[in-house]
């Protein structure tokens, strides 16, 4: 299952090398991360989106990155209310002829030209993955020439909703 | 006047001299007593330092010695063992016993020299990436990178290799720091880790629960493991059981938590375990674990371990609690301030008058057991029953891994909690003896057996320089086939006796190569040559070397062969 987990850590030099070195050695899958600074200074966050089997290996997950002294805060916002944004940067073969086609697509996503050539687009687009997924598939068929994507960001909302559940970290 | 003497407070608050300077001073304000190390060219500065300056330093003759007989030293003594060695070869060479350190939580503070500040990530002369290289298998590390940060960072390494969960931390000190001169360093103040704060009192509520479980049982046992060591927790421990009659085993390294004599004990359990320990573990209705975290030695099979038993698991990191073994009452806490807690709660003991009758019929049915013949020779359970008798259970014994180590295990029934000494984790050969080097500095007066191997001793025998040098009385009992015992019983036992690579024929005389360390050295073939050269070795306050020749194909049981549940031990009746 899928889990978006955040950390705050302090900005200390190999913390980043720390974090995934443990997840690579307790045999974690990282499917995205991000790590920026934070409104504290000499703090970090970073939000992780990773593959885990089962409750029991969560758990596990959320107790080692706990363990590490560089790491302050461990939270599993999986199942809250989140805000969760991703940057995309998509270089779509757009020649005259298409273009705009292409642009009444890229619309309803509010994605935005940040680059361009004679047969070339670079469109800019923000949003949950599901919707930066949604995007690249549409792209596909008239060709991507390249890609990069920023990792997935994650604040908790201030209001929630329901009462989830949240791993208890002993 | 006054003016003068403010100036002068503030002075007093600081560290000064050079970075080296400040780093010894700093080791002297943490009460180091021992260092152990190897010079080098990263670590000249740190050297001259020591030159001038009182602690005592041993210089191993190699480095994976000098840290392995930290271990030894903190094993025993309880205090933080530490290491100083070079930068690239010098620090790779402690990787293993820091990795040692790591899974069996072994307070260490390791100094790595390292190439100056200024060329670091350029492939410098003797560069390695240690702080990559260790920090899977360090508590914390640490690189320096400001002289004036010394103080803080060596306190803060005490501090995080010796509380909570110990654990190894590295510093590793660029040269120039090190060779920094006039620095003036401020004292370090309180300590401020935000993300270390381990949880040492147990949680009232969970301590209920467990004493509503243990009092409604009719089967507890009880599983003692390190961390009833690391705690110093083992008079409350025996209280505690001893109150409550409730039967106790141990794991490997939990060995000495309780008197190996004692009728509540069980004898260890695991793959080698006893055969009455470990069907306790298989019919127990609830399973009381102190410090131990369910390693796979121990449990074999984890489906079939402990199928009746409601688990209580004790243990200072709550990464342990549900790691292996679903727990039905997790706590948090330190081992003395859970087992005080429980102490303090007064609560109706179970009745286990009957348990207890069947475990001691399993084990007047099923002892460990051998069959001495004379004709063979001496078998290794032999000679270590003899150290048994002849030191009478009151040594340190230090060991590597493999079969003499379970022949140790199960045979020196120890008195006293804090002499054992042995690679659980990491099952590291040629650990045992540099760590009784390590342990006889610790305690000077006790008397310290290495039980080694042959074909581990020879992996760090090169310290036999310092018995020489120190003249310490460390017996080293080499249990000698000639071969890789436990690799040859695994290849007799799951490989049709396919010896590949594991019969070594050809070893040095050992006793000539005692002599070449001005070491005495004995070489014994049978019982009667043992029981006299044992005899006069252990009353030698002079170091010693005993070749025991031992039978060759004898194999270590019970055992539970990897993969099986502990309820399908093989070897339990010697025919």
């Amino acid at each position: 299952m899928k889990r978006v987990i955040t950390t705050t850590v302090i900005n200390q030099s190999g913390v980043l090398n720390r974090v995934t070195g443990l997840l690579m050695k307790r045999q974690f899958n990282i499917e995205s991360i991000s790590v920026g600074h934070t409104e504290q200074p000499g703090m970090s966050k970073m939000t992780f989106i990773v593959n885990v089997e089962d409750e029991g290996k969560l758990e596990q997950l959320l107790k080692q990155l706990q363990k590490q002294i560089d790491v302050i805060k461990v939270n599993d916002i999986t199942d809250k209310a989140v805000v969760m944004r991703e940057l995309a940067l998509v270089k779509v073969v757009a020649p005259p002829a298409v273009r705009s086609e292409i642009y009444s697509i890229v619309e309803p996503f509010r994605a935005t030209v940040v680059d361009m050539s004679k047969n070339v687009t670079t469109f800019q687009v923000t949003g949950d993955p599901e919707k930066i997924e949604a995007f690249i598939d549409l792209m596909k068929p008239y060709g991507i020439k390249e890609l990069t994507r920023t990792g997935v960001s994650a604040f908790v909302r201030e209001t929630q909703k329901v009462q989830a559940p949240q791993l208890n970290i002993l | 006047m006054g003016v003068n003497m403010k100036v002068r407070q503030e002075t007093d608050q600081r560290l000064k001299g050079s970075g080296a300077d400040v780093l010894i001073r700093s080791l002297q304000e943490q009460e180091v007593e021992i260092i152990f190390g190897y010079p080098g060219g990263a670590v000249l500065p740190i050297y001259d330092a020591l030159h001038k300056n009182p602690i005592r330093h041993v210089l191993a003759r190699h480095e994976q010695g000098a840290i392995h007989a930290a271990e030894g030293y903190a094993r025993v003594s309880g205090k933080p063992g530490v290491v100083i060695a070079t930068s690239g070869p010098g620090a790779t060479n402690l990787v293993t016993g820091i990795a040692d350190a790591m899974l069996d939580s072994i307070p260490l503070v390791v100094f790595t020299g390292q190439v100056a500040s200024g060329v670091i990530g350029t492939d410098a002369f003797q560069e390695a990436d240690i702080i990559g290289i260790t920090q899977p298998i360090t508590k914390h590390n640490y690189q320096v990178k400001s002289a004036e940060d010394l103080p803080r960072i060596i306190q803060e390494a005490f501090y995080i290799a010796s509380t909570g969960r110990p654990g190894p931390v590295v510093i590793d000190v660029p040269k120039d720091i090190s060779a920094k001169m006039f620095v003036e360093a401020e004292r370090p103040k309180e300590i401020e880790l935000p993300g270390y704060q381990p949880t040492t009192k147990p949680n009232f509520l969970q301590i209920q629960k467990a004493i509503q479980a243990l009092t409604e049982s009719e089967r507890p046992l009880i599983l003692a493991g390190a961390g009833v060591l690391a705690a110093r927790a083992t008079e409350e421990l025996q209280e505690f059981i001893e109150r409550h009659q409730i039967p106790i085993t141990n794991t490997l390294l939990g060995l000495g938590t309780i008197d190996g004599h004692h009728e509540l004990f069980l004898g260890m359990a695991g793959m080698h375990g006893t055969y009455t320990a470990n069907t306790a573990i298989c019919e127990c209705d609830v399973l009381l674990n102190i410090g131990a975290r369910f390693d796979d030695r121990l449990t074999g099979n984890l489906a079939h371990f402990a199928p009746k038993a409601k688990v209580i698991h004790i243990d200072i990191d709550p990464a342990e609690i549900g790691k292996n073994v679903p727990t039905a009452i997790p706590i948090v806490a330190d081992a003395k301030e859970a087992l005080r807690e429980l102490l303090n709660q007064p609560f109706e003991s179970p009745d286990t008058a009957a348990w207890l009758r069947l475990l001691k019929t399993n084990t007047a049915a099923y002892p460990l057991q051998y069959k001495a013949d004379k004709e063979r020779g001496i078998l290794p359970q032999q000679a270590i029953e003899l150290i048994h008798k002849l030191t009478r259970g009151d040594a340190v014994v230090t060991t590597d891994v493999g079969q003499h180590q379970m022949w140790a295990a199960q045979y020196y029934k120890f008195n006293y909690p804090h002499h054992w000494v042995t690679s659980g984790g990491l099952g590291t050969m040629g650990f045992g003896f540099p760590a009784a080097i390590g342990a006889q500095l610790a305690k000077p007066h006790e008397k310290v057996v290495a039980i080694v191997g042959d074909a581990g001793f020879q992996m760090t025998l090169q310290e036999l320089s310092l018995l020489q040098e120190m003249r310490l009385p460390v017996k080293v009992v080499i249990l000698n086939n000639q071969c890789l015992g436990m690799v040859r019983q695994w290849q007799e036992t799951f490989y049709e006796e396919r010896y590949s690579q594991s019969m070594i024929s050809v070893q040095p005389d050992f006793v000539k190569l005692a002599q070449a360390y001005d070491i005495q050295g004995y070489k014994v073939e049978t019982m009667e040559e043992a029981e006299a050269v044992f005899a006069e070795a252990f009353e030698s306050n002079e170091p010693a070397l005993i070749d025991c020749r031992v039978v060759q194909l004898e194999n270590v049981y019970p055992m539970v062969a990897p993969g099986k549940g502990l309820n399908e031990m093989i070897g339990v009746k010697i025919e």
